[in-house]
């Protein structure tokens, strides 16, 4: 057994632990997520037909998005150590990165959206800028445009949020990251957040009740999933099993089970449940907590990830 | 093309960081970072605890994930010597590769570019050992090719008993210690 | 990404294979741009190195101006063409932030690091004004020089020049010295520096506390590395588990200070059992069977108590040591003032080599040879009519050196004579002298103290005067015809030039003596001249060493059985293992054991030592080597460490027996160390101002070593007497 382990070794951001992402990992992981889930919620009201009516939440989503993934982005590239060498990314593909992956789903992504936002311009930028209205009204005279637009829009917010898991799945060297089940856990968190999100910005109260019955499946789903991660960890190689450990006992377990499990999820899942059967009436706690809860979710993995490193037995 | 790889006997080496000292100089590391270390293992309790020192580094893996990882190519395998190198105007600095190290030898440059060992490429097509292994003075250290069977560290490798670090991280390393 | 291919390779080799003929090697444009050096046009200058007193041959490379790095001679018998850490990273030495640039004067109270920055004529003015009045009113023998390493040469010759027998080195009296004691005792002859230890040939090797390898004298790591690795049996007792002890097949974990009893157990054994070497012993040997009698008492189940080395394992390591014999070397060591009694432990050591027949065999000790360079030929020195002040009255008789303590005690009391002027060259004495208090008040007794230096150390501190010195990459110096396996002259010059108006201590040493009226003793302008003088004296030339930076001599042969004479200049002619002169000096004619006090229950024994990247207290300040270390801890026993709520990395200050607190320090909780003691690297803890903040991290075992312990035979300060408590930090 290993009595002592000392090393001579003492690099900035990665000595004692990792720290090479800070806040702004996180920050993107989230926008991403949430940004992901929009859009598959948007497609599906496209899909479903819920698009043929005026102020259907799906034509507010696609500019939030924008926005949102925007703001990502510039989280992401204030991250990036090397900054005049980001145009980099877009001079090759590399199958093997996440990451090459990611910056290549986005040049997709904002099509998609921006394709999903002219479907039905707002009034303003129809009168600002002729030619968008010109082209907004070519795209609508094609049959069957919301269906594809939404089908589109599924499929890339599908892409999006797993890649956000995947991003972090990738990296066989911390072992808390190194589950399968970060890409799928993800994409849900990013589900039941922008869920939540769009139940508070949705015009119409039927659409509310039906995103907060979204949110509800989407959170249980989530419970599952974080209890598959854990006990897949838990059963893993030792490693693994020193990396759950931040949550059961470590430094992170007050963090995980209070704030992501217990008040980002459970809670507002009980809220959620007693508002869909009329016990109380709708108020933005429950959707705040989950919003909450899918940024603290993703803090939480990316910080204690990097706590986690294989060692030697 | 040769598959250039390290031998080091940890029966020998005395810790005695030479190696870290010549490698500062020689690649003008800046300060605060080192681009190898020495660590020393500690086994059995007092009085007759047993010691494992080892000079570490870049394992320059067969199976790197800092390669795999990297969106731009910066990190790549070099056809010479089939090392694992960093070409630091594609770096982006999105430290993936710091994250995808299981044996954290990356570090951020303060030029913004991920940094590593590079086995003295420099040295090395000179026809130099490098510089760690040039200066360690128990002569503990080896540097040649792996595959070439009459290598110095290949025959090291048949005759004496050595490990590599965490073979279960499955990166398959080329630095193999001698015990 | 250009790719390499094998054509282009060849031609990249053939180009540097090219230019390094030529003797200048243009950087290679690697094809990895990431962390390729610098480039710019690479010049080779050879030189040898002064991070230690070792003195590696070096190869210094500058790089479109800028000093870059430095790498071993391969045709250096030291290195071997290889530096240790130390001598790696000497380069931090050129650009230390912290070091001194002008002349200082001090200002205010001495101690008070408050100076005037003055002309080099102005210094030297006061300077050798002062030495003047000095020798006017006390006699030239008021003068003192202390001075550490071979730049120290000048200096001395200019003292000597000037009147002085007191010349003197804390080498001896705080170091090596009971070592050399105890083997001219029993040999006539000394170990020498560079030791002349065959350990590469040694195919059993036995250390006392010596922590090769964390001491990183270049040969003796390296041949105790091709020791290790060549399957050596390695005997180590030590209360620590030194690196030395991790590749030991046979680790003692001896209780501190107890050394003497396990080697008189050992000589028991060996006698006991007949296992010692009859042969050699009757031929060469002088006293055997009272030194027999001597130790008859001193058997294994008697040792054990006292070292808590249990017999079968004495017995098993003696019947290993006389298994290997002649090849079979007990190390003396070098740093081996401890308790005492260390010149007599040292005998002890001589003693044990002796019954395994180790001195003047193949992996033992052999016998040494030098370069034949006649020195420059100078008027003779003055003869001092009062002679030295460090011994009055012979009161160490066997000390064949001058004695630092006494010289310091001398200028405490005035006796035998008054001393009043310390020059101090290149030792920093409040760290390497036990009881910093006592230096201080010696210091205020002084009229002049001069610091010849080239960092602002804490003797530089209390100067009167401080003359700032190039470091060794920018300056020549005397030759090194150093006494080793082989012979070879050695030649340091300049690499780089100094940063500011640091000026050489050869120089400084010809202005002194200028002014002082000795200019007799300095017929030559400038070192080149004089070095090639020396040289061209040789059969060699400046030119020839400074291309070269070391000229190899013949191989003599080394060893008894090569036709080396057994000569044994003690008064018998033989290896005294009864000696009459210290009998008839009052002292132990075969050396017995007294045991050392013990720390009171709660308190440790305070065990220092070195670590590969520092050389004492002289290279904190230095970038790269502060990098490597920047500070000790303070190890302690893990079990220990548990019952007192001790964690590695918590920070405690240690207390002494006479209530001095070191500094913080962090704890090293390790199964590595008895739990009787505590173990910290030299060097640490600085308080001079002009060191800077981060050369104060860690703790000085120098100030804690306020008790010692003066050798009866030598005059050496056994300094591991000392007994500390821990108090943690909040």
């Amino acid at each position: 057994m290993i009595t002592e382990l000392t090393s001579t070794r003492a690099n900035h951001l990665v000595d004692p632990s990792l720290q090479v992402w800070g806040w702004e990992i996180p920050v993107n992981l989230f926008l991403g997520g949430l940004v992901a889930g929009m859009m598959v919620i948007a497609g599906y009201f496209l899909l479903s037909g819920r698009g043929r009516r005026t102020n259907c939440v799906c034509f507010l989503l696609p500019g939030l998005s924008v926005v949102l993934l925007s703001l990502g982005m510039l989280a992401l590239f204030l991250d990036l150590e090397h900054k005049p060498y980001f145009w980099r990314l877009y001079t090759t593909f590399m199958p093997t990165s996440p990451m090459s992956w990611g910056a290549w789903i986005l040049v997709l992504v904002y099509p998609g959206l921006l394709l999903n936002m002219l479907l039905r311009l707002p009034e303003a930028l129809r009168r600002a800028v002729p030619v968008l209205a010109a082209w907004s009204d070519r795209l609508g005279a094609v049959p069957g445009v919301a269906r594809i637009v939404g089908g589109v829009n599924v499929g890339l917010g599908v892409l999006l949020g797993v890649y956000t898991g995947v991003l972090l799945s990738a990296m066989g060297a911390r072992p808390l990251w190194n589950s399968a089940l970060l890409g799928p856990l993800f994409l849900t968190s990013g589900l039941s957040s922008a869920a939540a999100f769009v139940h508070m910005v949705a015009p119409e109260p039927e659409e509310r009740v039906l995103l907060a019955k979204a949110d509800n499946t989407f959170l249980g789903l989530e419970l599952v999933l974080i209890g598959l991660f854990l006990v897949g960890l838990a059963s893993s190689a030792r490693a693994h099993i020193e990396a759950v450990a931040l949550f059961f006992g470590g430094p992170f377990t007050a963090l995980f089970w209070v704030g992501v499990v217990g008040l980002g999820i459970v809670v507002p899942l009980l809220i959620q449940t007693l508002a869909v059967r009329h016990r109380i009436v709708h108020t933005p706690v429950a959707p705040v907590l989950v919003i909450a809860g899918g940024l603290l979710l993703r803090f939480v993995i990316v910080y204690a990830g990097q706590l986690s490193r294989w060692t030697l037995a | 093309m040769a598959r250039y790889g390290m031998v080091i006997d940890t029966v020998r080496c005395v810790g005695c960081m030479d190696c870290v000292v010549a490698c500062k100089t020689e690649n003008e590391v800046p300060e605060g970072l080192c681009r190898d270390w020495i660590v020393t293992e500690v086994r059995g309790t007092a009085p007759q605890p047993r010691l494992e020192i080892r000079s570490e580094r870049c394992n320059h893996c067969d199976n790197p994930p800092c390669v795999w990882c990297c969106p731009t190519g910066a990190s790549h395998i070099e056809p010479f010597g089939r090392l694992v190198q960093i070409t630091a105007e594609r770096c982006i600095g999105c430290k993936a590769c710091l994250a995808a190290c299981p044996y954290d030898a990356r570090y951020v440059h303060p030029r913004g570019y991920a940094d590593k060992c590079t086995f003295c490429v420099h040295r090395v097509q000179q026809g130099l050992a490098p510089a760690c292994v040039a200066v360690c003075p128990t002569h503990c250290m080896h540097f040649g090719d792996l595959d070439d069977p009459n290598s110095e560290v290949s025959r090291l490798l048949h005759e004496r008993r050595g490990h590599v670090l965490l073979p279960e991280a499955g990166t398959r390393p080329r630095i193999h210690f001698l015990t | 990404m250009p790719q390499l291919t094998r054509r282009r390779f060849l031609q990249i080799s053939a180009a540097g294979l090219g230019a390094a003929a030529a003797g200048a090697v243009p950087t290679v444009m690697s094809s990895v741009p990431a962390g390729a050096a610098r480039a710019g046009e690479v010049r080779t200058v050879p030189t040898f190195c002064d991070v230690c007193f070792w003195k590696c041959g070096a190869i210094a490379y500058v790089k479109g101006g800028r000093l870059w790095k430095v790498e071993g001679n391969p045709e250096d018998p030291l290195s071997r063409g290889r530096l240790c850490p130390r001598g790696t990273g000497g380069v931090g030495a050129h650009f230390d932030p912290r070091r001194l640039t002008a002349p200082l004067v001090r200002r205010q109270r001495r101690g008070a690091e408050e100076w005037a920055a003055v002309t080099w004529d102005e210094a030297l003015d006061l300077v050798a004004g002062r030495m003047r009045q000095i020798r006017d009113r006390y006699g030239p023998e008021a003068m003192a020089l202390f001075s550490h390493g071979i730049g120290g040469n000048f200096l001395k010759h200019t003292l000597r020049a000037y009147g002085t027998p007191n010349v003197c080195a804390p080498s001896y009296a705080q170091c090596r010295g009971p070592r050399d004691v105890g083997f001219l005792l029993t040999f006539g002859e000394e170990v020498g520096s560079p030791e002349r230890t065959d350990i590469r040939n040694a195919r059993c090797l036995t250390l006392l506390g010596s922590h090769l390898g964390e001491n990183m004298h270049n040969t003796q790591a390296q041949e105790f590395a091709d020791a290790v690795g060549t399957g050596a049996t390695i005997i180590v007792a030590d209360p620590r588990t030194s690196v030395a002890a991790s590749k030991a097949k046979h680790y003692l974990p001896i209780k501190p200070g107890t050394d003497t009893a396990l080697l008189l157990a050992w000589m028991n054994v060996l006698v006991r059992e007949g296992l010692y070497d009859r042969d050699y012993v009757a031929r060469y040997g002088y006293g055997f069977e009272a030194f027999a009698a001597e130790i008859a008492p001193y058997t294994p189940e008697w040792a054990y108590p006292v070292t808590g080395i249990a017999p079968e394992v004495i017995r098993e390591t003696a019947r290993e040591m006389a298994r290997h014999r002649p090849a079979s070397l007990v190390h003396p060591g070098r740093h081996v003032t401890w308790y005492g009694d260390d010149a007599q432990r040292s005998r002890a050591v001589a003693l044990l080599n002796a019954l395994l027949g180790t001195w003047g065999r193949k992996g033992g000790f052999y016998a040494p040879s030098s370069m034949t360079v006649p020195p420059y030929p100078y008027p003779p020195y003055p003869e001092s009519k009062r002679g030295k002040a460090d011994n009055p009255g012979n009161r160490y008789p066997f000390a064949e050196e001058v004695i630092t303590n006494g010289l310091r005690e001398a200028t405490l009391t005035g006796r035998p004579y008054p001393i009043k002027g310390w020059m101090v060259y290149a030792t920093n004495l409040l760290h390497a002298l036990p009881n910093e208090a006592e230096t201080i008040r010696a210091i205020q007794a002084l009229d002049l103290l001069v610091v010849v230096d080239v960092i602002p150390s804490e003797i530089a501190g209390w100067a009167d005067v401080v003359l700032p010195e190039p470091v060794y990459l920018e300056r020549y110096d005397d030759l090194n015809v150093e006494l080793f396996r082989e012979p070879f002259v050695a030649l340091r010059q300049p690499v780089v030039d100094p940063p500011a108006d640091q000026k050489p201590n050869w120089w400084i040493a010809r202005q002194l003596a200028l002014r002082l009226g000795l200019g007799a003793y300095y017929p030559w302008k400038d070192i080149e001249e004089y070095l090639d003088h020396r040289l061209r004296a040789a059969g060699y030339s400046l030119g020839e060493l400074r291309q070269k930076g070391i000229v190899r001599g013949p191989q003599p042969p080394i060893y008894f059985e090569e036709g080396v004479p057994a000569e044994f200049p003690t008064p018998s002619g033989k290896i005294e293992f009864y000696s009459n002169q210290l009998r008839a000096a009052g002292h132990d004619p075969v050396p017995k054991y007294r045991p050392t006090p013990e720390p009171p229950p709660g308190s440790f024994r305070l065990l220092y030592g070195r670590a590969p990247v520092h050389s004492f207290s002289r290279t904190q300040t230095n970038p790269i080597l502060h990098e490597m270390m920047p500070e000790n801890e303070v190890w302690l026993n893990d079990d220990v460490a548990r019952r007192l709520g001790l964690r590695s990395g918590d920070r405690v200050r240690l207390r002494n027996q006479n209530q001095i607190l070191s500094n913080p320090v962090r704890v090293k909780a390790t199964p590595r160390i008895r739990g009787d003691c505590v173990y910290v690297v030299h060097g640490f803890g600085h308080t001079a101002r002009g060191l800077g903040r981060d050369a104060a991290r860690g703790a000085s075992d120098a100030g804690l070593i306020t008790r010692y312990v003066v050798d009866p035979l030598m005059g050496g300060t056994g300094m591991s007497v000392n007994f500390v408590t821990l108090e943690p930090e909040a």
